[in-house]
């Protein structure tokens, strides 16, 4: 199968390598990645800013980037916010600006996209994470389900049964694990202190599981709960307390592991580099 | 293209042009102050944050509960949303079939615009049926009520001569403590026993001294201080659950029989109605009485469900009164993307599962209607370019926790994000993208400017190649201080309670590029973009992309 990397604005510039643990991935398991080069963001940020007329020129340019590029099957995004927009906002804002053609097309393109662990458990049949992909963390974790990838991709248990079945992890239930960290994109900083808040409580939840990281399928989410995780000196029986996206545990295997064994993550604004 | 939905005679009377066609809200639908402010002083009172979050937990985890036992529940919030759907799509036949058949049992039927006409109506029928007493005024009983509460009746009525006493206990507590509800199904959340002893060892005459903070013996004086109202008042003031458009039949549903007292002992029942109330026919209640309590109170059924219709000779009040008031929901039934927040029964579900509410509790909402559904339904109904509502839709992450708990299946995410684009485009008429981001002193300013420019970046993906060719430098100097801990301006918000990741040194596209890309795209999509750069920046588009695209130049050599 064929395909196309939807890297999301914020994993392109600020976490590269889970972008590249993605193609690993897809690439162990035979199949042939491609990155259409003209894409950007999929606007998400503007829609829910209220700018709307600013969202136009970022949706035509993602639908442009993913029809002009290279031939694919079907799209993977490690992130289940942004695969989610492409679905949920992008033809409405298309329809708003009265391009029902631009609308369709985004419609067609979000009918081929997949969040990382839908395309892995839906269209890939991966059941177990260990054998089929090799993962190997043998690290205590534990899971932070991102609001958009549970209620509106609906992605239910699929990134927890992946996890779960990854070699010799310790995964440990997160308390009161369905509660927004407090994100939210511009929220944190037009309501900064709320988002703050919600952050301490998504944090203090962390902590008390003992685990050194918490993973989860959203690298704006991880970077908004590990940066508050970095700013408290959060710390687990292993030092710091961290997050990291679920592709880099995928990923991770026992020739070449994220994390070896016994191991301290190296974290730098809470977030395992 | 705004059809015209609402009740038969909303429109002025003396033909006065109203902003954009229908009237706003009038009443407590008003932010009192910013939400952002109102809510950051609330987060300090760390008793109200314990008070608040101990309640919505319990609440939550039993509606989840009462919930889960029914195995169609899903396709009881499908017709619930079906039905009121119908409702808003008929609203008008509706009401006159509910006006008709209200009447032909023997109950009047008032129409209110707006709360000054709901007031002033309800205000009369006191005068004219309850007697001035010793004190040299009159009282009137009240069960619980939002519409009343949305158009300020107390308030109204005691310069008036007029004493409402609730007798709800929640509002009875809110009441004597002289305070403002913070939740529309539990008005007292944000108190905790203790607190509440002490408002009723202040407030009630005679209380016991010695009350303790037990549920129970709260309850009792509670209970010793309503029934003397309930046996000697004229006249109760009640809203309203449902109205049954087909028989002209009002219901409400309640905990404690207070409700059902002034329901049933005065003389004179008065009902204030929000228009949007009504169901076509009672066979509907088969659906409402089970979403409604297993949503609000996560009971299988409530304890007591009234339903009157018209008067009944030898049975209860004699005089019946219904005012089925407007107050801005014309207005937001006219909004095709924000009209289904009227479906809204008033269950509190999605106050107990909001992660904002939780934290913030009802009154930084400053409306009547707190919470998800405050945060459209109060600028809906007012319009949200009324300066005091516009901050109000930006008062949630997004996190769609409500639109899951709603039993009639309001989309509330979406409807806060129509609402963003509203105030975003009345802010930006007359005022040019330039102006925007020339006012860059101000946060909102700034993450104005900030969206502009990201929109012409993020509109291809080459020119977030370019900008990203700084990324060695930025990621250089991040490495230093092993993350960035302080940044200024708006996104200083960010770093306030939050660090970032050191930046890497190579974004994932230039990584592609390098690794994978073949040189002759390379090159020409760099000449592209960089044609491209010109244009946008000259257009005023914002000077961070002009930046990137000076970066990109100087580096060019680097990538090769």
């Amino acid at each position: 199968m064929r395909i196309a990397l939807f890297a999301t604005c914020i994993v392109d510039a600020m976490y590269p390598e889970v972008a590249r643990d993605t193609v690993t991935i897809l690439e162990r398991l035979g199949h042939e990645v491609v990155f259409p080069e003209r894409q950007a963001c999929c606007g998400q940020m503007h829609v829910n800013s209220g700018d709307f007329a600013g969202a136009v020129p970022v949706v035509e340019g993602h639908v442009r980037a993913f029809e002009d590029g290279p031939d694919w099957d079907v799209i993977c995004a490690p992130s289940g916010s942004c695969a989610a927009s492409a679905g949920h906002q992008q033809p409405m804002i298309a329809r708003r600006a009265g391009d029902d053609d631009l609308a369709n097309r985004a419609e067609d393109l979000a009918g081929r996209t997949y969040e990382l662990s839908q395309l892995l458990t839906d269209v890939l049949g991966i059941t177990d994470a260990g054998e089929q992909l090799g993962s190997y963390f043998p690290h205590a974790v534990t899971y932070h389900p991102s609001c958009h990838g549970m209620r509106i991709l609906r992605l239910g248990d699929r990134q927890r049964d992946l996890l779960s079945t990854v070699q010799d992890i310790d995964l440990r239930e997160l308390p009161q694990a369905d509660q927004c960290c407090g994100f939210g994109g511009t929220f944190s900083m037009k309501n900064a202190e709320v988002s703050t808040a919600m952050l301490e409580d998504k944090a203090e939840n962390v902590v008390s599981t003992g685990a050194s990281l918490c993973t989860g399928g959203d690298a704006s989410c991880l970077m908004h709960i590990g940066g508050g995780l970095s700013r408290t000196g959060a710390r687990s029986p292993r030092g710091e307390v961290g997050t990291v996206h679920l592709a880099r545990i995928l990923a991770s295997t026992r020739e070449k592991p994220l994390l070896p064994p016994r191991s301290e993550p190296l974290l730098s604004g809470g977030s395992l580099r | 293209m705004t059809t015209f939905l609402g009740m038969p005679s909303v429109l002025r009377a003396d033909g006065a042009e109203v902003a954009d066609g229908l009237p706003g809200a009038q009443g407590n639908v008003f932010e009192r102050e910013p939400f952002p402010q109102y809510a950051s002083r609330e987060l300090e009172d760390e008793q109200l944050r314990r008070n608040l979050g101990h309640a919505t937990k319990t609440i939550r985890e039993k509606r989840l509960g009462a919930v889960a036992e029914l195995p169609d529940w899903e396709d009881l919030r499908d017709s619930g949303a079906a039905i009121k759907q119908r409702v808003m799509a008929e609203l008008p036949d509706l009401l006159e079939q509910f006006a008709d058949a209200f009447e032909a049992r023997g109950g009047h039927v008032h129409w209110a615009r707006d709360a000054e006409e709901a007031n002033s109506i309800v205000r009369d029928l006191i005068e004219e049926n309850a007697p001035i007493l010793g004190n040299g005024r009159r009282e009137v009983v009240k069960v619980k009520s939002m519409a009343t509460q949305e158009i300020g009746l107390n308030e109204y009525l005691e310069p008036h001569g007029i004493d409402a006493f609730e007798t709800d206990l929640a509002e009875l507590i809110v009441q004597l403590g002289d305070d403002l509800p913070s939740h529309i199904l539990v008005p007292a959340i944000h108190k905790n026993r203790s607190e509440i002893r002490d408002i009723f060892l202040e407030g009630i005459p005679g209380v016991d001294p010695g009350l303790t903070d037990e549920p129970a013996k709260l309850a009792e004086a509670a209970r010793q201080h309503l029934r003397h109202k309930f046996l000697t008042t004229k006249v109760a003031v009640s809203g309203a659950n449902f109205g049954i458009a087909s028989t002209g039949t009002l219901g409400v549903v309640e905990s404690e029989g207070n409700g059902r007292m002034c329901l049933t002992l005065p003389e004179t029942l008065i009902t204030v109605m929000g228009v949007e109330k009504l169901l076509p026919q009672p066979e509907d209640l088969e659906v409402f009485l089970q979403l409604l309590p297993r949503s609000s109170t996560a009971e299988r059924m409530n304890p007591y469900t009234s339903f009157w219709t018209g008067a009944t000779a030898g049975d209860g009040p004699q005089n019946v009164h219904v005012v089925l008031m407007d107050n801005g929901r014309s207005r937001a039934l006219a909004d095709e993307w924000g009209r289904s927040a009227l479906n809204c029964i008033r269950c509190s579900a999605c106050m107990n599962v909001c992660p904002v509410y939780e934290r913030t509790g009802g009154h930084a909402y400053g409306s009547t209607y707190p919470g998800p559904i405050g945060a459209i339904l109060s600028p809906l109904m007012t319009g949200v370019q009324a300066e005091e509502n516009n901050s109000l839709p930006y008062a949630s992450s997004l996190c769609g926790a409500c639109f899951d708990a709603c039993p009639v299946k309001i989309d509330i995410p979406s409807i806060l994000v129509h609402l963003r684009g509203e105030d975003v485009s009345t802010t930006q008429e007359g005022e040019s993208a330039t102006e925007r981001v020339r006012d860059a002193t101000s946060s909102s300013g700034q993450l104005s400017a900030g969206l502009a420019a990201a929109s012409w970046a993020m509109a291809d993906g080459r020119r977030i190649a370019l900008a990203e060719r700084a990324l060695p430098i930025a990621a250089a100097l991040t490495r230093l201080t092993g993350g960035i801990s302080r940044l200024p301006g708006v996104v200083g918000k960010w770093t306030s309670s939050r660090d970032i990741p050191a930046l890497p040194d190579q974004s994932f596209r230039n990584w592609w590029r390098k690794t994978r890309g073949t040189d002759a795209d390379a090159i020409a999509a760099q000449q592209e973009a960089g044609a491209g750069a010109g244009a946008g920046a000259g257009a005023g588009a914002g000077a961070g992309a002009g930046a990137g695209d000076d970066h990109g130049s100087q580096n060019e050599g680097d990538a090769r």
